[in-house]
């Protein structure tokens, strides 16, 4: 599946997936192949993921915005450490 | 017949007027597309947030979600935002907004501004200055933003404002800045930026979607709008230094052109001088022989 994370400054990262672990309002949640659709607002933390040859890499965000619709997810961050 | 000397100072001065002026133009031509850049890496993140809130608001009645950010009436306390820039030789870039904004005064808020309760807020020194040499009260200035533009340094700002209206310190925010619409034209732009206005977009924007809405819909639109009002003002800065930008190119452009026509005038000027010069002379030895021979 595909990811966009965006900032209003730039584009962080853009790729294919294997999933990505988020930092939900309600509590930390994952990402797999087929999730259902969602929209989900985001706390301050990292954001992990994990590309296709298995490499985890991690980004701290500052509060922001997911949107996960047909194996296409776009995660607005205010901004990205 | 002005002397050749004089003309000659003249031409060399203009010359390296032009070779400013020019210089100008061309560094005013890159940071116009650094500046363009930012906007199209800001669009899709703005046209995103915009999505999902249109999409959002369609799902959900206006009147079900409380937003601290609307309110009713007419509007007591007004802040004006200006946005103008640090430099000048842009032509009439800071004049447009400055004139905008007493006629704004003048016109519309003129009781508000009897009773005292207009504030400005000015970002860039043009306008500040113009504005104190007027006598107006500046409630805040933020001139060295447009040194160093990024997000994070607009949303203080955006974020000031914003609890500035929800404390009741102000309840109107209008911004006031120049929008670029190519590099020889901006347009002067107005805009109301609290309270908000209702979210509107077309219905094909948004796929309807079964979507899960964590934690809620409410939730979610209360969070969103903030972030939408901070892209918002975020929007209008980078737009004005856009236009900024283009309109030093445009003025510089300008100032090049006449330049390099009064360097063809003096040319001329000077050589005809030059060959007047030299007739005379010739004249003058042609009669002092003639003189002799007599």
């Amino acid at each position: 599946m595909k990811i966009e994370i965006i900032t209003p400054d730039k584009k962080v990262f853009d790729g294919e997936i294997k999933s990505v672990r988020v930092p939900g309002k309600k509590g930390s949640f994952q990402v797999l192949k087929d999730h259902a659709p969602i929209i989900s607002t985001l706390e301050n933390g990292p954001v992990i993921i994990v590309d296709m040859a298995n490499n985890e890499s991690i980004f701290e965000i500052n509060g922001g915005v997911i949107e996960v619709k047909a194996n296409k997810i776009i995660l607005l961050a205010e901004s990205v450490k | 017949m002005p002397n050749l000397k004089a003309i000659r100072v003249r031409i060399a001065s203009v010359k390296s007027t032009r070779q400013i002026t020019s210089a100008m133009k061309m560094v005013s031509a890159a940071k116009l597309r650094k500046a363009q850049d930012k906007i199209v890496r800001l669009r899709p993140y703005a046209n995103k947030l915009h999505d999902i809130l249109v999409n959002l608001s369609q799902s959900l009645a206006e009147s079900q979600v409380e937003n601290i950010y609307a309110r009713e009436g007419s509007p007591e306390k007004v802040l004006i935002v200006m946005i103008t820039s640090n430099r000048g030789l842009c032509g009439a870039f800071n004049a447009n907004v400055v004139k905008e904004a007493r006629n704004l005064v003048a016109e519309v808020y003129y009781d508000q501004y009897k009773k005292g309760n207009v504030g400005f807020l000015t970002i860039g020194k043009n306008g500040y200055d113009n504005m104190r040499k007027h006598k107006f009260t500046i409630a805040a200035e933020y001139n060295d933003l447009l040194n160093d533009l990024t997000f994070e340094r607009t949303v203080t700002i955006a974020e000031k404002v914003m609890q500035a209206f929800t404390t009741g310190e102000y309840d109107r925010v209008e911004l006031i800045y120049n929008h670029f619409k190519n590099a020889a034209l901006q347009q002067l732009t107005r805009e109301v930026f609290l309270p908000v206005q209702s979210v509107q977009g077309d219905v094909k924007a948004s796929v309807n979607a079964d979507y899960i809405y964590e934690p809620g819909k409410e939730e979610i639109i209360r969070e969103l709008i903030p972030k939408s009002l901070k892209i918002q003002f975020y929007k209008a800065i980078l737009d004005s230094f856009v236009a900024e930008n283009g309109a030093r190119m445009t003025a510089m452009h300008k100032a090049t052109d006449n330049a390099t026509t009064m360097i063809s005038e003096l040319t001329l000027q000077y050589n005809k001088a030059r060959q007047a010069s030299i007739t005379n002379q010739i004249l003058e030895v042609v009669s002092g022989a003639e003189a002799l021979k007599g």
